[in-house]
């Protein structure tokens, strides 16, 4: 019964969206019946699945690069003080400025390749990752630092076999929100200017009023979203297998 | 220890309080909550510093380094293994861990066959076993225990004090505690620290080779005395 709850809800959300279609006078133009867009994903499947490569490309690469900087960041400003008084500012002013904003520099300047989508990938994964795992990092518990030091542990010690480990829930917390938003940061990308990708696809659907095709890549895009996320979550769980849920889920 | 005086926000916990913690004696100290009992172990540790004064090893040796803390809890690593958590030192220090001794060490604290199991899967009582032979690890001369007993129930806690006693013989220990019980079991002397500023009491001694029976007659009449002396 609790594997087949999502389904049951989605199998709810596609007969209220086809009754609306059928019943209501909603022109097929602004809202296709599911099973034209069922059409239109098989119709177009070949296209939907190249352009889907590329935008999981970009997720992933953006992913690997924004966690990574902002790990980096993170630890950077942890470390040294002299790095949080000057990266730390420049960190809470960047998320000032909409990043959605900055998406058509971003494409001026470096092209409407992979590069400006990874790139918006990473500005919009590297704060949530930054914050979270610094945070983790400042909140060691005492009492293990206490313990290292009367083990005479050095900084470094210190840092790699108390302090990492015990910012690695925290770390996930930054992981968990920037898998979810990093489609954003692609898709945001294709938008403004691409060659491929779902949001290209989208995009041009919309111009030729293809809405079943649009919905279709919709449709791929939050199904990629939504395993990702769900791969993620899980291998994190996996790695982090000490950490126990007080909910109990 | 000599003249140690310690401040906190500007009030003086203690001054000048100096004694002597003879070398492979187990001495306890007691005293009431916030007293400035923790305060003095962390200085002794080299967990902070003191306003005033000095401490010496009876071979004019700094402690530095040759120190074994442990603390109200058992503090853990949840992410390591019973066994890993027995060897931390080493991994720290970036040693080689010593396996087989770290196994011996479980198996003393009757914990052989739960090497491998996380400190979540371990009850109270067996995580702080898990601490003291992670303490013990360490192969320090002094071993410093502020209130390591005080979150267990009354029988693990009286078992427990055995097993620290006997695997604890020939260390010089100093073991903060609340429990007149505990002290008078565990101590070849007890310290009373009392007061603003606090001042130290006259050693107490109790006769009897240490882990001391909860019923033996000794141990009861000290532990009536003190009770006393801290509700004074």
């Amino acid at each position: 019964m609790r594997a087949l709850r999502p389904l049951m809800t989605v199998l709810v959300f596609l007969a209220v969206w086809w009754a609306v279609v059928r019943f209501g006078s909603v022109p097929v133009f602004m809202l296709p019946d599911p099973f034209s867009v069922a059409g239109a994903l098989w119709a177009q499947r070949d296209l939907l699945f190249w352009n889907t490569l590329t935008t999981l490309t970009e997720i992933l690469l953006g992913l690997f690069f924004g966690t990574l900087l902002g790990a980096l960041a993170a630890l950077g400003i942890v470390f040294s003080a002299v790095l949080q008084r000057w990266l730390m500012p420049v960190l809470v002013l960047s998320q000032a400025i909409p990043v959605f904003a900055l998406a058509p520099l971003l494409v001026l300047w470096f092209g409407f390749g992979t590069e400006s989508k990874v790139l918006m990938a990473v500005l919009v994964i590297f704060f949530p990752v930054t914050a979270n795992f610094a945070d983790g990092l400042r909140r060691t518990e005492p009492g293990w630092l206490d313990l290292a030091r009367t083990m005479n542990a050095s900084p470094f010690a210190m840092m790699r076999h108390v302090r990492v480990p015990a910012a690695l829930p925290a770390f996930a917390s930054g992981l968990r929100v920037a898998t979810a938003v990093a489609p954003i940061g692609a898709i945001i990308g294709e938008w403004v200017g691409a060659s491929s990708g779902l949001g290209f696809v989208m995009i041009n659907a919309n111009a030729r009023i293809e809405t079943d095709l649009m919905f279709a890549a919709l449709a791929v895009l939050s199904a990629l979203a939504i395993g990702l996320y769900v791969l993620v979550d899980w291998a994190l769980r996996r790695a982090l297998y000490w950490v126990t849920d007080s909910t109990g889920g | 220890m000599r003249g140690l005086a310690s401040r906190f926000g500007g009030v003086s916990v203690f001054e000048e309080l100096s004694f002597d913690v003879p070398a492979g004696m187990f001495v306890a100290l007691l005293g009431p909550s916030g007293v400035g009992k923790t305060t003095l172990l962390r200085i002794i540790a080299g967990l902070e510093v003191p306003v005033a004064g000095s401490i010496t090893a009876s071979d004019g040796g700094a402690l530095s380094g040759r120190v074994a803390y442990m603390g109200q809890q058992d503090f853990l690593f949840p992410w390591a293994r019973a066994l890993d958590n027995v060897m931390l030192g080493a991994k720290l220090r970036g040693q080689r861990p010593e396996r087989d001794r770290a196994m011996h060490l479980l198996e003393r604290v009757g914990l052989q066959g739960r090497e491998r199991a996380l400190p979540a899967e371990l009850s109270g009582g067996m995580r702080q076993r898990v601490a003291l032979a992670r303490t013990l690890y360490e192969q320090r001369p002094i071993v410093l225990m502020d209130e390591p007993f005080s979150a267990l129930d009354a029988i693990t806690r009286a078992r427990i004090q055995a097993l620290a006693a006997e695997l604890l013989s020939g260390c010089t220990v100093l073991l903060i505690t609340h429990d007149p019980m505990e002290a008078c079991r565990l101590g070849h002397h007890l310290l009373v620290l009392s007061g603003v500023p606090a001042r130290l009491g006259a050693p107490i001694s109790v006769p009897g080779a240490t882990p001391r029976a909860i019923d033996d007659a000794a141990v009861l009449h000290t532990q009536g005395m003190l009770m006393r002396a801290l509700m004074r």
